[in-house]
């Protein structure tokens, strides 16, 4: 029992050190932010007319969900790549010397990372609700909630995996645009996912941030390409598998 | 406190810790010393269970380190070569986070931080980033961490490097006070060997991953017919300067790439 008790302390102490980390940072603060902002803006004001004169509707309502999706994914990932900078500043050798599990320190970094991205992507929801985002009811936030949580978990534990590979911190910028920049792309964020060239498609449809996406939009604004459970399943599996690759990863470290 | 039975660790083909044995009477303090790249930090980190050794057996205060890692660690005080503190928490949140992963109730924790810090004169800082901290005070930071949970032994590797000499005299009395009136088993490397000559009760020398020396200082100085340390070292070890020390990482890194080609 007192075993159990403290692993779950160390779990908390573990989650709080990445939210009191990601608050003191307010470079890393303003730029997860700012990003998505951007190419919400750029995109949303830039394709609004044509794609109403497609005869699709509002750009920006179907855009949103797509791009706090993005933030999220973009936080998630770089909390995962802090155990490089965590090896290279030594910090890692101080918990994986404790006396405590490497399943507990994984859960405890990837429920912090995955909440950091999740307050990311509430922050910038909140700014798309102010330039004028339609949520089709508040019914839908709570699903919503639940699907950047799984991306957020999944995308956590992948660059906790990721990072156990590297051990500079230059290996950052090479992830993020060999890696996530095409799973964004192609992930239906930015274009809706019927009608499209056959292949193409078939490429978004073994991206699983496609689901996340769909999931994400149909929770927001009540149109789904796949459905919900379909979408859910699909993520929930991931996450699990991600989880379990990552901590058989993690515990594979050497310091 | 510590026993090591023919140790061997090797990374590829090459033989970085060679069939080593020694005995670290509880109480004690042990140098261990070597030019760089002998086998030191290799060594350390085996007995801390963060590298798992090709073969041999090694107990820490009577637990077996490779089968019971959890009990060992609980067991051990440790100060890495390099710093190994969170640079965006403060030196109390530091602390904390300590005492939280090893287990010290969460009643006594406030009192025995601050003890601490105290000791090594950080109690006015402790709530400043350690970012803006100098060496010395994170070095000093690090060894209150690693008595934080009053470990059996405290592991050392080359905790005063780069440091003034008035920090190096500061941090060895408080070791020594520790060792003296709880009778802490200390286990350091360097590469000053004044620091050895006076603050070991035992040293042993490695080279080329082997020990080619060990006992009293004055034993060591009799089997050279040296009237120092440094100079029964140097006669031990040679006047070659070696390369210097890879970290095991980069030595995975290294194999990684090998792989790949």
């Amino acid at each position: 029992m007192e075993k159990i008790e403290h692993e779950i302390v160390t779990v908390y102490i573990l989650w709080l050190r990445q939210i009191k980390r990601h608050f003191r940072s307010k470079s890393r603060l303003f730029m997860s932010v700012f990003q998505p902002i951007l190419f919400l803006i750029a995109f949303g004001f830039g394709f609004k007319n044509m794609y109403a004169q497609a005869g699709q509707g509002n750009y920006i309502d179907f855009l949103v969900p797509g791009i706090v999706a993005m933030s999220v994914v973009f936080s998630a990932m770089f909390s995962g790549i802090e155990v490089i900078s965590d090896k290279q500043f030594g910090f890692l050798k101080e918990t994986l010397v404790a006396p405590i599990s490497r399943f507990s320190i994984i859960l405890g970094r990837t429920l912090g990372g995955a909440t950091v991205a999740m307050i990311q992507g509430i922050l910038v929801l909140l700014i798309s609700l102010m330039i004028g985002f339609n949520l089709v009811s508040v019914f839908g936030l709570l699903p919503a909630l639940l699907f950047m949580f799984l991306i957020a978990l999944s995308f956590t534990a992948f660059g906790t995996s990721l990072a156990t590979f590297f051990t500079d911190m230059h290996a950052f910028p090479v992830i993020i645009n060999v890696i996530v920049m095409p799973m964004f792309f192609l992930s239906g964020a930015l274009f809706p996912l019927e009608g499209l060239p056959s292949g193409f498609a078939k490429v978004l449809n073994f991206n699983p941030l496609t689901y996340g996406v769909d999931g994400l939009r149909g929770s927001l604004i009540g149109t789904f390409h796949h459905t919900i459970g379909f979408d859910f399943l699909v993520l929930g599996v991931l996450v699990i598998c991600l989880l379990a690759l990552g901590s058989w990863l993690f515990s594979r470290i050497e310091g | 406190m510590i026993r090591v039975n023919n140790l061997t660790k090797k990374f590829d083909d090459f033989t970085a810790v060679d069939n080593i044995s020694f005995e670290v009477k509880k109480g004690t303090v042990f140098a261990f010393l070597g030019p760089n790249g002998a086998g030191k930090s290799t060594t350390i980190k085996m007995l801390v269970t963060l590298l798992k050794p090709s073969s041999g057996q090694l107990a820490i205060n009577g637990f077996n380190v490779l089968e019971e890692s959890a009990k060992t660690r609980d067991s051990l005080g440790i100060v890495f070569q390099d710093y190994s503190l969170d640079e965006e928490l403060t030196a109390y949140e530091n602390m904390y986070f300590h005492s939280v992963i090893y287990g010290v109730p969460k009643k006594e924790r406030k009192d025995k931080i601050d003890k601490l810090l105290k000791l090594v004169d950080l109690s006015d800082r402790k709530n400043d980033l350690v970012k803006e901290f100098s060496g010395g005070m994170k070095r000093r930071l690090e060894i209150a961490r690693g008595l934080l949970h009053e470990p059996n032994v405290l592991f050392l590797d080359e905790p005063t490097l780069g440091l003034d000499p008035q920090t190096r005299n500061h941090i060895w009395d408080y070791i020594k006070k520790l060792n003296r009136e709880k009778a802490l088993t200390v286990f350091f490397t360097t590469h000053y060997m004044e620091e050895a000559e006076r603050y070991a009760d035992k040293i042993a020398i490695i080279d080329h991953g082997k020990i080619v020396a060990e006992g009293t200082l004055t034993e060591l100085k009799n089997k050279t017919n040296a009237h120092n340390l440094e100079e029964a070292f140097l006669s031990l070890t040679g006047y070659d300067i070696r390369d210097e020390n890879i970290s095991s990482i980069e030595k995975m890194r290294m194999q990684r790439q090998r792989w790949k080609k």
